[in-house]
């Protein structure tokens, strides 16, 4: 527990060190959370045209829409897709973490010395990948509870609320974003062992945003319904390549694969 | 304290098998600064980290403090320090804080107080709060040393601990080490530095893929080149190199004398001539020589015992692969 916690403290106080680090951990979840509160704003305040209505009566086909009136409804719906950019956190924090911490410590040569402690590979491992994946998570949950914070104010009903506490989105906080920073980590992780940059393992590791992109995008037209079955197939899913990349990080990640094949 | 048994380390390269290590037998006794030399790519890095149990053997045994390499790893990185080529340090932290996390990780008990006592023996207390980046070369190696120090290890591996740094930090560092050789610690010295190697350690090994020769530097001197007399001849009694070849015709015929060679010497500008006599026991043999040449009427200016440099026998070595295979 002492070397893991070690691991932790190093990883941490190095992170706070690096500013373009940082800036993503702390910058980009603002924006996103920014997004779907200024969302919650213009909704609020932008009339509903005939031709909006009939364009999202596709969504409003979910139950949890039942009984709202259209200012109601295309508030939650356009709040809601927005909602999506909060599992973009799990992602992008870990990724960054992970790509500068481990290619930060080959371009440095920090690793040889850490790996020559008698500490086991698994516990290295899990350590650099708590260290990652802690404040991707804690972010994610952060911004959550504050846009629930913000919607509390600007969501025209109580009704409207209902859907940002939906047990959807509890779905998608609770299990398929973890899931989500496990994916991110193990990526840094492999994407690591082949870069000597870590901007470019960065850049690399954020392709894993593509298929997100792909949900947010089909929500935003329509062709994806978020509810909770969306969200428990996409866990499943993420749950399946975990555990692929999980068994491929870890064994890339071991002291005489690090040492002599590592470029 | 450290032992290997047909160490053997083998990668694959370009579809076929690269041997880094082939069948090392060596040993390494307890408190002994052993100099491992080598050119560049011999496999010294390789076999420190095999002895370090970063890096696996392909064949072969080791043991470090008496546990088996591949069966106590954890046990043996727990009591050794290893001094990487590069110090690999956290550049962003300060340098207490980077020797607190090894010393966690170390399982050292009073981390403060071991971190604080390296930190003063190598000269860093007063910038240790300084960020670890912001040092000179010669103080991030102080720094790499005082963290392979903190858990107190008996065995400790450094691999070329004074390349790249200026005179002065190299010297500082040599002398660190020298005070480690007289803790009792058990120092394992990969370098290039063949002046550092004979002044520092007790035993040298010469190693290429496979241990080339092993002994202290005198006794590879001696099975290399054996133990020659240069007895300078002054001028004034000479009257050219006839009455040198003459003089070195006498001793030739001692008959403990293996060898004589006749040299010009002009020290000084003064002229003069060398004879270079290999024998086996100079302080034994040396008087009876100058008696016979006193006797035949040399003046002579200088005797000495010619010492080849370690870079001479390095050489040899690397060149004739045996010791007693040169001249």
């Amino acid at each position: 527990m002492r070397q893991f916690r070690a691991v932790v403290r190093k990883e941490w106080a190095d992170m706070l060190r690096n500013k373009l680090v940082f800036y993503v951990i702390i910058f980009v979840p603002l924006l996103m959370l920014a997004i779907p509160i200024v969302m919650l704003i213009i909704m609020r305040q932008t009339p509903v045209s005939a031709q909006d209505l009939e364009e999202m009566q596709g969504m409003l086909k979910n139950p949890i829409f039942a009984e709202m009136n259209s200012v109601e409804a295309i508030q939650s719906v356009m709040a809601s897709n927005m909602m999506v950019l909060f599992l973009m956190m799990p992602l992008m924090v870990p990724v960054t973490i992970a790509s500068y911490s481990i290619v930060g410590e080959k371009v440095t040569r920090s690793l040889e010395p850490l790996l020559a402690t008698p500490i086991t590979t698994p516990r290295l491992l899990l350590a650099k990948g708590f260290a990652a994946a802690a404040p991707g998570i804690a972010m994610t949950w952060i911004c959550y509870a504050l846009f629930l914070a913000a919607a509390r104010i600007l969501a025209v009903s109580d009704r409207v609320f209902a859907v940002f506490v939906d047990p959807m989105w509890l779905v998608a906080m609770c299990v398929l974003a973890p899931l989500m920073t496990v994916m991110a980590v193990m990526v840094g992780i492999i994407v690591s062992s082949r870069v000597s940059d870590p901007r470019a393992a960065e850049q690399l590791g954020s392709l894993i945003l593509l298929p997100l992109m792909v949900l947010f995008i089909g929500a935003m037209a329509g062709f994806i319904m978020l509810n909770g079955t969306t969200f428990w197939i996409s866990s499943a899913i993420v749950a399946g390549a975990d555990v692929a990349l999980v068994y491929l990080g870890t064994a890339l990640f071991q002291r005489e694969t690090i040492l002599t094949r590592w470029k | 304290m450290i032992r290997t048994e047909g160490l053997c380390k083998y990668f694959a390269g370009n579809g076929k098998e690269v041997k880094a290590v082939d069948g090392l037998h060596l040993e390494v006794r307890r408190g002994e600064v052993f100099g491992f030399l080598g050119p560049n790519g011999a496999g010294k890095t390789t076999t420190v980290r095999m002895l370090a149990c970063l890096i696996a053997p392909s064949a072969g045994r080791a043991w470090v403090n008496g546990l088996a390499v591949g069966k106590a790893n954890l046990a043996i990185q727990a009591t050794v320090g290893i001094l990487t080529e590069s110090p690999g340090l956290y550049e962003r932290l300060s340098a207490r804080y980077n020797l607190e996390i090894f010393a966690e990780l170390y399982g050292v008990k009073d981390v403060k107080g071991q971190v604080e006592k390296y930190l003063r023996l190598l000269g860093l207390w007063d910038r240790r709060d300084a960020e670890a980046g912001t040092f000179s070369k010669g103080m991030k190696q102080k720094l790499a040393i005082a963290r392979a120090l903190l858990h107190e290890p008996p065995v400790l591996f450094m691999d070329e601990p004074t390349a790249a740094l200026d005179p002065e930090a190299a010297k500082t560092v040599r002398d660190f080490i020298e005070t480690l050789r007289g803790q009792g610690r058990t120092i394992f010295l990969c370098t290039h530095n063949l002046d550092e190697a004979e002044r520092l350690c007790d035993r040298i090994g010469v190693f290429r893929q496979r241990l080339i020769a092993v002994d202290t530097p005198d006794a590879l001197r001696r099975q290399l080149f054996g133990r020659q007399t240069v007895v300078s001849l002054t001028p004034p009694v000479l009257q050219g190199a006839a009455q040198a070849e003459a003089l070195a015709g006498s001793v030739r015929g001692l008959p403990f004398v293996q060898h004589v060679a006749v040299l010009d010497d002009d020290a000084g500008g003064r002229g003069g001539y060398q004879l270079v006599i290999s024998l086996d026991d100079p302080a034994l043999r040396n008087p009876t020589i100058i008696q016979l040449l006193v006797a035949q009427g040399a003046q002579i200016r200088f005797v000495n015992e010619l010492r080849h440099s370690l870079e001479d026998v390095y050489l040899s070595l690397m060149h004739n692969g045996q010791p007693g295979g040169a001249p």
